[in-house]
């Protein structure tokens, strides 16, 4: 018979537990008090990006009876069964308690106050929110984030994510007490302290008052802050109100041991609720160990927990904080290796035994980069080059070194992939081992494991060139080389090939050297980009009118009509809001183009790396919800970045309100309008593996936003890999979408005026491509099946009649020759 | 023979597609270095007459073109496929009289 598994709690552990049981033989029922689905909690600062929750949901369980907005309130141990708030009871054979924790909240008079807040789930970050909105104060809005450490540190970044002065103030001399010495608590006080931040140390919230709209927090040390909005993070608490009449351990937590189980064969305990042999862990990754030991008990084996590391490494408000091991030298002898730069901005700490010969642990502040080496070496020898001055911490990792600590991904997990061929880079060792997933902070490590299993992480762009696509950008643009025999002449070799033509003919047209088909570039250009139509699997072409906005009079959808008729052209709208006609043979191009561009229309580019569509729903002009003219940006967009050339296709689309109907946040720069102005969201994709794009800047009105595409889009075509779509490449981008915004937002590289001065020159010289031929007969003569036959058509291609209209009749493949 | 066109319609580094009487189809190559080339039009892969329209090119010295619809080089001097040795397409012997490209 099935047997019923419970789990009270649908938070990240009792998620993970379901997800490695999913497909066992267990009856799985979920209780979750919230009604929302399992997110990332430890993302949750993110939330503050986007305020879309949907951004942090976990992925959906399957293959268990999940029940939302159900509170267990009570367990009859007796009878095995679950009773919930609504009156349901399910009895089980097993039941994991995976009820998480609570924030703790130290007993501060005024605590209770309306805007005082804790830090704990997506609607602790609403109701922050909510309060910092309804705020009446001119200018910057100011906040109190009561906790110095981690947490601490992470919600005051949320609210500086929500334009509010953040004030931290902890109880401890130093932030980030548990984690970090002194020495490096400094420098990240200083470091932080350039980001906004008011750091009160060694100091406590004696007292908050109302005062009118304001909250007035009164500390120990004397000092009065005037706030608008407070914020509780000073740590959790094991959450263990539900009574099973279960021994808790010291420092709370229902008590299991090290299989995970309490005193009742049948009750266990996983995550921030349970207290494993006594010791409760805050982190989620003893958490995700927990699930695995619980899901191999209950499956019959004999899994325990292994302990935990409670190492950390974090990125807190831009700044690299990593300890691990004894960090703060406890062991009796130990020796401390301290390298404090000021003037770089970095502090390193090695623990070490007293004989100076085994690794015990350490700190780092400003730069973690040596942290995935330095870990795995806590309780082996130290290599002696750690210990000199200056000494490089580039050593070899163990095989059980976790590379990637988001979901526990070891060295030896990458490298088993690399070297089975499995994936050879970044982007494979990511889809194959989730590695790099998470926080991102690990890509740089994947590259290098990748190099030091000897794959060559090579940037050429083929056999002919050895420089990437970015390189010969630059040297294109440098030395204004406009034709690719001279390029190949000087850095590269041999004759070219069907990889490094197209690119250089890519490279040359974002350059602005004329029309595609001139006679230095045309022999480069793909088959596509050759005729000005797209190639289909018989030979013959679709056409594709340009259709801005997919806004469109009945007069031109008329010709279009004709056109498609006189032509016998099967006829299709598109997904990007447009008409495609197909069929076309190679002959027929000219004539149907003549007819088109005489109506108006111009080329599409729909055979083109260039922009394709700016997608549009009717915003304010017909919908009801709609806060801005969606149409007529997208016009505006897809005229002007209109025959764009660029490493892969582009797609836009813009919104006219939050309901996203025309899908903005699937395309490599979106627009959704937003009341105050609009929402920039840039590196989106549909396609074989979709990605929602990222928020790059918001509320900012017109002429910002078509500034900031203009520098994205260049900044993109100008560094690129070939045929890299804008998602790959900003996964790619080393510093990720911060990294994005410093360069086209803030011009970190002083590089905005010339990316905006290139698209300019684009905008300026702007010509149709299929106007340009038919008015050159030298290019129009090459539109022809047979050279020495002109106008007789290719006899090898037939059509047939389907739904009223023609499409070909599939080709025989001839018999090959052996 | 088959005329196929004046040599000077033909542009390096590109090919054209010429008919012969008996309805089938070859494309003629010209190379940067200004030999001609000619192989069956149609591509094995995929069926379509297209071969004239690919890229011209290298692959580690060995003259090819690279056909425009599932991207398998031919080598132009044998036709045989290098991505698939044991495919290869008929070559066609070509030649300039009077400045005229023939098929014989």
């Amino acid at each position: 018979m099935t047997q019923t598994l419970v789990v009270i709690g649908n938070g990240m552990v009792g998620h993970r537990l379901v997800e490695i049981l999913r497909e066992s033989s267990w009856r799985i029922v979920v209780f979750g008090e919230e009604s929302r689905p399992a997110y990332d909690r430890v993302a949750l600062s993110s939330y503050v990006d986007t305020w879309d929750s949907a951004d942090l949901e976990l992925a959906p369980l399957s293959g268990c009876e999940l029940r939302l907005g159900e509170k267990a309130v009570s367990v009859d141990r007796e009878r095995r069964v679950v009773v919930g708030a609504s009156g349901i009871e399910v009895a089980y054979d097993a039941l994991v308690l995976a009820t998480g924790s609570v924030p703790f909240v130290p007993p501060v008079p005024g605590r209770d106050l309306p805007g005082c807040h804790v830090y704990r789930t997506i609607d602790d970050l609403d109701e922050i929110r909510a309060t910092v909105a309804a705020a009446d104060r001119p200018g910057r809005h100011s906040g109190m984030v009561l906790g110095g450490g981690l947490l601490g540190l992470e919600a005051a970044n949320a609210l500086r994510g929500m334009r509010v002065s953040p004030h931290v103030v902890e109880l401890a001399p130093r932030l980030m007490p548990i984690q970090v010495d002194e020495g490096g608590a400094g420098l990240l006080k200083r470091l932080v302290e350039k980001l906004d931040l008011t750091v009160h140390t060694g100091t406590s919230a004696s007292s908050i008052e109302r005062d009118g709209s304001r909250l007035i927090a009164k500390l120990a040390n004397g000092v009065e802050l005037d706030l608008d909005v407070v914020v509780f993070s000073a740590g959790i608490r094991p959450r263990t109100d539900l009574d099973l009449g279960l021994e808790l351990g010291p420092r709370g937590g229902y008590l299991v041991d090290a299989a995970c189980r309490t005193a009742d064969p049948h009750v266990f305990a996983i995550g921030e609720c349970a207290a494993v042999e006594g010791v409760t862990y805050g982190l989620v990754a003893p958490g995700y160990a927990m699930a695995e030991v619980v899901a191999d008990q209950i499956s019959g084996g004999t899994r325990v927990f292994p302990g935990a590391d409670v190492s950390t490494k974090l990125k807190l408000l831009g700044v690299d904080v990593a300890s691990f091991g004894d960090a703060h030298a406890t062991t009796e002898g130990a020796l401390e290796v301290v390298v404090n730069n000021a003037v770089a901005g970095t502090y390193s700490k090695l623990v070490v035994s007293d004989d100076a010969k085994t690794l015990l642990g350490g700190v780092l502040v400003g730069d973690a980069s040596s942290y995935p080496s330095l870990r795995p070496l806590v309780g082996k020898e130290v290599p002696a080059a750690l210990l000199q001055p200056g000494g490089a911490v580039d050593v070899e990792m163990p095989a059980d070194a976790q590379v990637c600590s988001c979901h526990a991904v070891t060295k030896q997990t990458i490298t088993d992939a690399i070297g089975s061929g499995v994936a050879c880079d970044v982007a494979e060792l990511k889809a194959c081992t989730k590695a790099g997933t998470g926080c991102g902070s690990c890509v740089p490590m994947l590259k290098k494991l990748l190099t030091d299993c000897g794959v060559e992480q090579s940037k050429a762009l083929c056999e002919h060139f050895t420089c990437s696509r970015a390189e010969l950008f630059e040297i294109a643009r440098a030395t204004r080389t406009t034709t690719f025999t001279a390029l190949i002449e000087k850095h590269g070799s041999g004759r070219g090939c069907d990889i490094c033509k197209p690119a250089v003919a890519s490279i040359l047209a974002s350059l602005n050297n004329g029309h595609i088909l001139g006679e230095t570039q045309v022999s480069l250009q793909d088959t596509n980009d050759r005729f000005l139509a797209n190639m289909q699997r018989n030979g013959t072409y679709s056409v594709v009118p340009r259709i801005p906005g997919g806004e469109i009079t009945p007069e031109k959808l008329i010709v279009i009509g004709e056109v498609a008729r006189d032509f016998g052209l099967y006829t299709k709208i598109t997904g990007g809001q447009r008409i495609d006609l197909f069929g076309a043979t190679v002959d027929q191009l000219p004539e149907i183009w003549r007819r088109l561009v005489d109506a108006g229309f111009e080329s599409g580019h729909a055979y083109g790396k260039a922009l394709r569509t700016v997608k549009s729903c009717v915003g304010t002009t017909w919908c009801r919800y709609g806060v801005q003219d969606s149409v007529g940006l997208a016009i505006d967009l897809e005229l002007r970045y209109r025959g764009l050339r660029s490493p892969h296709k582009l797609k836009s689309a813009v919104s006219g309100c939050a309901r996203e109907c025309a899908e903005a946040r699937s395309k490599d720069f979106g627009i959704i309008a937003t009341e105050n102005g609009w929402n920039l969201y840039v590196g989106g994709n549909g396609g074989f593996t979709p990605r929602h794009a990222d928020l790059l800047v918001s509320d900012v009105d017109t002429e910002t936003l078509i500034r900031t595409i203009d520098r994205f889009l260049m900044f993109y075509i100008r560094t690129a890999d070939r045929l890299q779509r804008t998602s790959v490449w900003l996964e790619g981008l080393d510093g990720g979408l911060d990294h994005l915004r410093e360069v086209v937002v803030d011009d970190k590289l002083g590089i905005c005026a010339d990316l905006e001065a290139a698209m300019e020159a684009h905008v300026g010289s702007y010509a149709d491509e299929w106007r340009g031929v038919l008015e050159d007969p030298e290019k129009l003569a090459r539109f022809t099946s047979f050279v020495n036959a002109p106008g007789t058509p290719d006899p090898s291609i037939s059509f047939r009649a389907e739904r009223g209209q023609r499409v070909p009749v599939q080709l025989g493949i001839p018999e090959v020759v052996r | 023979m088959t005329v196929v066109c004046d040599l000077a319609l033909l542009r390096p580094e590109q090919g054209v597609a010429a008919l012969l009487p008996d309805g089938s189809q070859v494309a003629v190559f010209l190379t940067a270095d200004g030999t001609l080339h000619a192989l069956d039009n149609i591509d094995p892969f995929s069926g379509a007459a297209v071969l004239s329209r690919g890229i011209l090119g290298d692959r580690g010295g060995v003259p090819v073109v690279v056909s425009p619809v599932y991207k398998q080089a031919f080598e132009l001097a044998t036709g045989k496929c290098l991505d698939s040795p044991e495919v290869s397409v008929a070559v066609h012997e070509v030649r300039v009289r009077d400045g005229v490209v023939e098929l014989t």
